[in-house]
Parts: C-alpha cells; structure tokens; sequence
C-alpha cells in the first residue's frame, strides 16, 4: 500500500531550479532514505511534503489524498523530526508535547505523553525546559513529538546529526520498530551512510534537485561499481551528470 | 477552524507566562505608569481650571482606553514574538494548524492579557483617581470593542510586516500606538488638527470613540452613527488585516520564508 505519493514535483525560487520532477513513492511499512549533498533539494522536498513551501508544479498524495486539497487531513497523517527544528526552548518536555499534542489532535494526550516520555528515557526531564537539555536529549525530545500522533508518514531530516554512536542506535532501533509493526512509513535524510545501509528498505539519491539513482541500499553500490553507499554517494556528488548519464543509458 | 487548536496555541502563551514573573510583570507595569502619570496630571488641572470642568473621565479616561488599545496590540504581537524567537513557526506550520487558528490563538492571548491589563487599571483608576467608567454609559460598549478590534488589525499587520521583513522588522511594531495617537485625538478634539490630519483621522475608528466619550463627558449625547460606524470600520480593518496576513503567508510559503525563517535575506 502506498502511504507517499509524489509525482512530478518541482520547486523554483526564482530562475533556480531547487527541485526537479521528481517522482517516488513510500509504502508501508518501507523506509525510504532520501540522499544527496548539502544542497541537492532533499530538505526542500521534505518540506513541500510538510506544506511549508508550495511546489512550482506536481502533486503530493498522502495515504491517497492530495495533500494540496486537503492539506489539514493529509497532514495530520504525517509528523517530522529535524535536527535544524528543536522545540521552543522555552516550553518543558511535557508542556511542548501536549501542545503539539493538542495540535496534532491526540487521543488519550495525558496517557500517550506518559508512554513517550518513558520510551524515550525522557521521564526525568519531564518538567525540564527543553532549552537546558543537551543536543541529544532535544533530539529524543523531538523524536517523541514526532511520534505523539504515530503518524503513518514519518519524516526525518538528519534524526541522528547530533547524537553519539549510542544513542543514534538506540533512534536506529526505535525508528526501524516503528516502521515495521503497524501502518507507518518512514522518509528519512541522513549523510551517514552506514546508518542508511543499515536502516532503509530503500535509498533515493538526488543531485541538483533531480532524482539520479534508486535502489537497494545493499547492492546498489556494486550495480554501479563502486565498493560502498558512501563511494557511491561521493560520485553522486561530483560526478552527477556521469550518473544521469547511465541512468538515461538505462531507461534506454 | 479547529477549537483544539486554537486552544494548544493560547496554551502555549499561558505556559510561556506561568513560567516566568518576566512575562506578566509588563502586563501591568506600563499601563500602572500611564495611570499614577495621568492621574496626577488630571488632579492639577483640576485644581488650576477656573471652569469647573473634571479631567478625570476626560484625559485619565482617554489614556486608560488608549493604553487598552495599545495593550490588545502588543499582547497579540508579543505571542507572535515567543514563535519568532524562537524560531518555531517551522514547527507550528508543519501541523494541521491553519493561519486562522493560528491568529485566532493569538487573538485568544490578546483577549486574556488585554483584559487583565483593562480590570486593573479600571480597579487602580477608580480607586485612587475617582475615575467611573459608568459615566460614559452605554457608549462604552461599542467603543472598547472598536478599540479592542482595532488593536487585533493593527497587531496582525505588524506581525505581518514581520513575517514578510523578518524579526529586524519587530522595531516598527512597538511605536505603532504612538504614531496613530495624533490624528485619533485621544488628548485634544479633532477640530483642532489641520484638515490634513482631520482627513487622516476620519479613515481611523478610535478617532470616533474619543470624539464621543469628550461629548458625553461634556454632557451632549452620543453620535451613535458614528459610534456604530467606527466600530464597522475596525471590523472592516480586521477582514483587511486578515486577508493581507494570508497573502503574506502564502507569499512565504511560495518563497520557503516559513521554512527559513529568521534569515532576514529573503526577499
């Protein structure tokens, strides 16, 4: 079943091309990582999916419906994490969590904040101001707004940037759980390659606002002769019109 | 419009003020100033006119409605400030949250503050300067409610001047009561300005409450038309506040200014 639908999206400021008819699809269940170097649009994407920036063209389907027509129903289907995005600073773990929560349209809010707060081992910093938390734990934080509708479309736009190797784990093991029991998906951005191979179903590189590959996270290296995700991403990033090329060679 | 909404962003204001002195303290403070100020003020005058006349309900009147006018302001661009600060509306926009609940919670906040603001000095004035607010009688109603509506249209167009020129914009807010206090003749009749400024102040609704509370404290009656009229027009500037908020929010939305806000580049 398809939970993200995204069909020939664009996205122009002015005479530059951010995003170009890019076209992919999330299905249950799957997480999906969206790859490329600082600048390739993977964040713009993320947010004309969000409804924070309007697309020059195309449409987005969330769970069927166009997220452009009934953005309010189609959103509240989704919920984002973004290490670019703390929470208001000024606002406790648990205050922020049940104003989003509220805004979200949770049911059961008291009882749902009370098991995020546990499973994210934040119950000791329940009456903290997010503000005077380290980086991790505003990212769990964040993690556990994310979370707070269990939102069939998942997005996160480098979850882990600012977490040690443990605790980044830890959110690799939560977020692939998530993913695989119930009726979620996961779009995910992320420039660590170990934990993309490790975690996604599926990798969609983008380059200068197009989609150039996609594929298995596993083989995908060696489709195109390289030895890694991570050789693979640094020819995306240089050599991106040799890799549009074979694409083109490809679909040929 | 979703009630609930609407409910986790005024929620999110009394959050914000519970947890610090810092945020109610203000509420009351500067309007406090404006009342010992101009209470004393009207005692003198009162004491050195050979006319008889009491400027208690003319000039101290005059200030408290004002002051709730600039309060109704400030409180609804205060809330929108806590978002700006701290660099939330990425957060707020990528929820079902629309503008409308969005302005609405704001308003919400606007409500609570202003109000509270208003009991006290009605409270403080009354008390120590003798001030009675029934002695403007049933013309008090349209006119706190044309000033209540068009302080929320003067604090949506400045918080929309900010959303659009970013928080360097926040300067052109605060002196906006200032500014549209010469031509609305809260201190002095109309008929004192140039036509100029006459002509300026006829397109602004407060200039017809304080045209009215000076006749009824003069003892004339009430232009009801224009009392009525006045409260018309505030309506009309917050439907046109309003709809130059969506145009800007959909400008930003066209332009990624919600999604990087705070850069102050974009243009």
């Amino acid at each position: 079943m398809t939970i993200l639908s995204v069909q020939n999206l664009s996205k122009n400021y002015g005479l530059k091309r951010t995003v170009e008819n890019v076209s992919f699809e999330v299905r249950q269940n799957e997480i999906v990582g969206l790859l490329g170097p600082n600048g390739a649009g993977k964040t713009t994407t993320i947010n004309m999916i969000l409804g924070l920036v309007t697309p020059t063209s195309g449409e987005i389907f969330i769970n069927g419906d166009n997220s452009t027509k009934t953005r309010a129903k189609t959103i509240s289907q989704t919920n984002f994490a973004a290490v670019y995005s703390p929470l208001p600073g000024n606002l406790t773990v648990t205050q922020n969590l049940r104003v989003f929560g509220l805004l979200y349209g949770v049911k059961n809010l008291k009882s749902r904040i009370d098991e995020l707060l546990k499973e994210y081992d934040l119950e000791i910093f329940h009456d903290t101001k997010c503000g005077v938390l380290s980086s991790g734990e505003q990212t769990r934080v964040s993690l556990a707004k994310a979370m707070l509708n269990q939102p069939p479309l998942l997005l996160l736009d480098e979850p882990t940037a600012s977490l040690d190797p443990a605790s980044a784990r830890d959110v690799r093991t939560r977020i692939k759980q998530f993913a695989s029991g119930g009726t979620s998906s996961v779009l995910w951005t992320s420039h660590n390659m170990h934990e993309v191979a490790e975690v996604c179903d599926r990798v969609l590189f983008m380059s200068k606002g197009k989609i150039l590959l996609s594929g298995n996270p596993k083989t995908l290296p060696q489709e195109h002769g390289k030895s890694s995700l991570e050789e693979l991403f640094i020819a995306v990033a240089r050599e991106p019109l040799t890799l549009e090329g074979q694409k083109m060679e490809a679909h040929a | 419009m979703n009630a609930t909404r609407i409910y986790a962003i005024f929620l999110r204001q009394i959050y914000l003020m519970r947890g610090s002195y810092t945020r109610i303290i203000p509420l009351f403070v500067w309007i406090m100033v404006d009342m010992v100020l101009w209470g004393f003020m009207t005692q003198y005058l009162n004491s050195v006119n050979n006319a008889g006349m009491n400027f208690v309900p003319l000039l101290l009147g005059a200030v408290l409605m004002w002051d709730f006018f600039s309060r109704v302001m400030q409180g609804l661009a205060t809330a929108f400030f806590e978002d700006c600060w701290t660099r939330n509306f990425l957060n707020f926009f990528a929820t079902p949250l629309s503008t409308g609940e969005y302005i609405s919670g704001l308003v919400t906040t606007s409500i609570f503050t202003s109000i509270a603001g208003l009991i006290a000095m009605i409270l403080f004035a009354g008390s120590v300067f003798g001030l009675s607010f029934l002695s403007y009688g049933v013309a008090l109603f349209p006119a706190l409610l044309t000033l209540f509506l068009f302080g929320i249209a003067i604090g949506i167009l400045g918080i929309t001047l900010v959303l659009r020129f970013g928080p360097a914009a926040e300067w052109l807010i605060w002196p906006m009561p200032a500014l549209l206090s010469p031509f609305v003749g809260v201190f002095y009749p109309l008929s004192v300005l140039p036509a100029w400024m006459q002509a300026v102040a006829k397109i602004l609704p407060p200039s017809y409450v304080f045209e009215n509370i000076r006749a009824i404290v003069h003892g004339q009656t009430a232009d009801a038309a224009g009392l009525w009229g006045g409260l018309l027009l505030s309506a009309g500037y917050v439907a046109f506040a309003s709809w130059v908020f969506a145009r800007i929010y959909r400008y930003a939305l066209n332009t990624g200014l919600i999604a990087r806000y705070g850069s102050e580049t974009v243009s």
